[in-house]
């Protein structure tokens, strides 16, 4: 099933608390090397047809509006999967 | 006086919301999320709760709710709208106030009677306060942090939209240690804390007289009504 993917995250310069406690997790659990750890959200809008330009450019108008807040978070990647 | 208050699927406060409406004085007409109708209230409570679990982000797919759209139109006409604790989030992803709320600095959820002072009482939902008056209301929330852009917190600050402010300590790491916040026009007031659980001596936060006895709260639908009848 064709899909947009529209990935978004917290900005950068925003606690992540999520991130934070996964981190403290993996460095009790020995991994050291891995120094941070940020968590943001992939939402995929699945089509029951083929994915035409105007979805992908509505696609990113919802990025935008709806499925990201621009206060706190930025869309970082949208793009198609077949 | 008819005030609405509006229940999401999720929302938790809207009984006692109601029942802060009926004991300043009015009546609380009970407004639902999938229902564009609102019913010819004189204002509107959105009350606190975890609207579609929290679900994207706090209050963003309430603000979607066919309900909200007939809101923010009336809103924007000067309508009053409070928006308590999910209300507030729920205003701020309406856009009718700026900014927005993430998860607490501490990373616990907070649940206290909390020190505010008003800062702001030429608002719908303040003028029955004193200006600086220091009040207490009970606060409970996990993603209460508020944070605006640079320059939208110095618009913010310029022009006196602050209108709740912590004392006592800022219990999730908001900005500026904002608690509430008003829109330019003083009908859209949204805030954390939850005025609706101080309304009526034996359940309210403690204070130096006695246990349970405050609130301060009322005071926030006595303003309502005070802009209602001078409107």
């Amino acid at each position: 099933m064709p899909k947009i993917i529209v990935e978004v995250m917290p900005k950068a310069d925003l606690l992540d608390p999520q991130g934070k406690a996964v981190a403290n997790a993996l460095h009790r659990a020995g991994n050291k090397d891995i120094a941070a750890v940020r968590i943001g959200k992939r939402i995929e809008l699945h089509f029951e047809r083929e994915i035409k330009d105007a979805d992908i450019e509505k696609a990113r108008q919802l990025g935008a509006s709806f499925l990201s807040n621009d206060v706190i978070e930025d869309v970082v990647n949208v793009h198609v999967e077949n | 006086m008819k005030i609405g208050v509006v229940t999401f699927p999720g929302t938790l406060d809207d009984r006692d919301a109601a029942r802060a409406v009926r004991l300043a004085g009015a009546e609380a007409i009970s407004l639902w999320h999938a229902d564009a109708d609102i019913k010819k209230v004189d204002a509107v409570v959105l009350p606190g709760g975890f609207s579609y679990g929290d679900y994207l982000r706090c209050g963003a797919i309430a603000a979607q709710a066919p309900v909200m759209k007939e809101i923010i139109k009336k809103a924007n006409q000067g309508l009053p709208v409070l928006g308590i604790c999910n209300g507030f989030q729920v205003l701020v992803e309406s856009h009718l106030l700026p900014g927005g709320l993430i998860r607490n600095e501490h990373q616990h959820f907070i649940c206290r009677d909390q020190g505010l002072r008003v800062e702001n009482v030429d608002t719908a939902w303040t003028n029955a306060f004193s200006l600086n008056q220091e009040i207490t209301i009970p606060l409970k929330n996990g993603e209460g942090g508020y944070i605006a852009t640079k320059d939208e917190l110095a618009r913010l600050e310029g022009e006196g939209l602050v209108t709740f402010r912590y004392i006592g300590g800022n219990p999730n790491g908001s900005v500026n240690d904002i608690a509430g916040l008003r829109n330019e026009r003083g009908n859209v007031v949204g805030l954390m804390p939850h005025p609706e659980h101080a309304v009526e001596p034996g359940f309210g936060p403690d204070t130096a007289t006695a246990m349970r006895s405050g609130v301060d709260g009322l005071l926030f639908f006595k303003s309502v009504l005070n802009a209602l009848v001078n409107a």
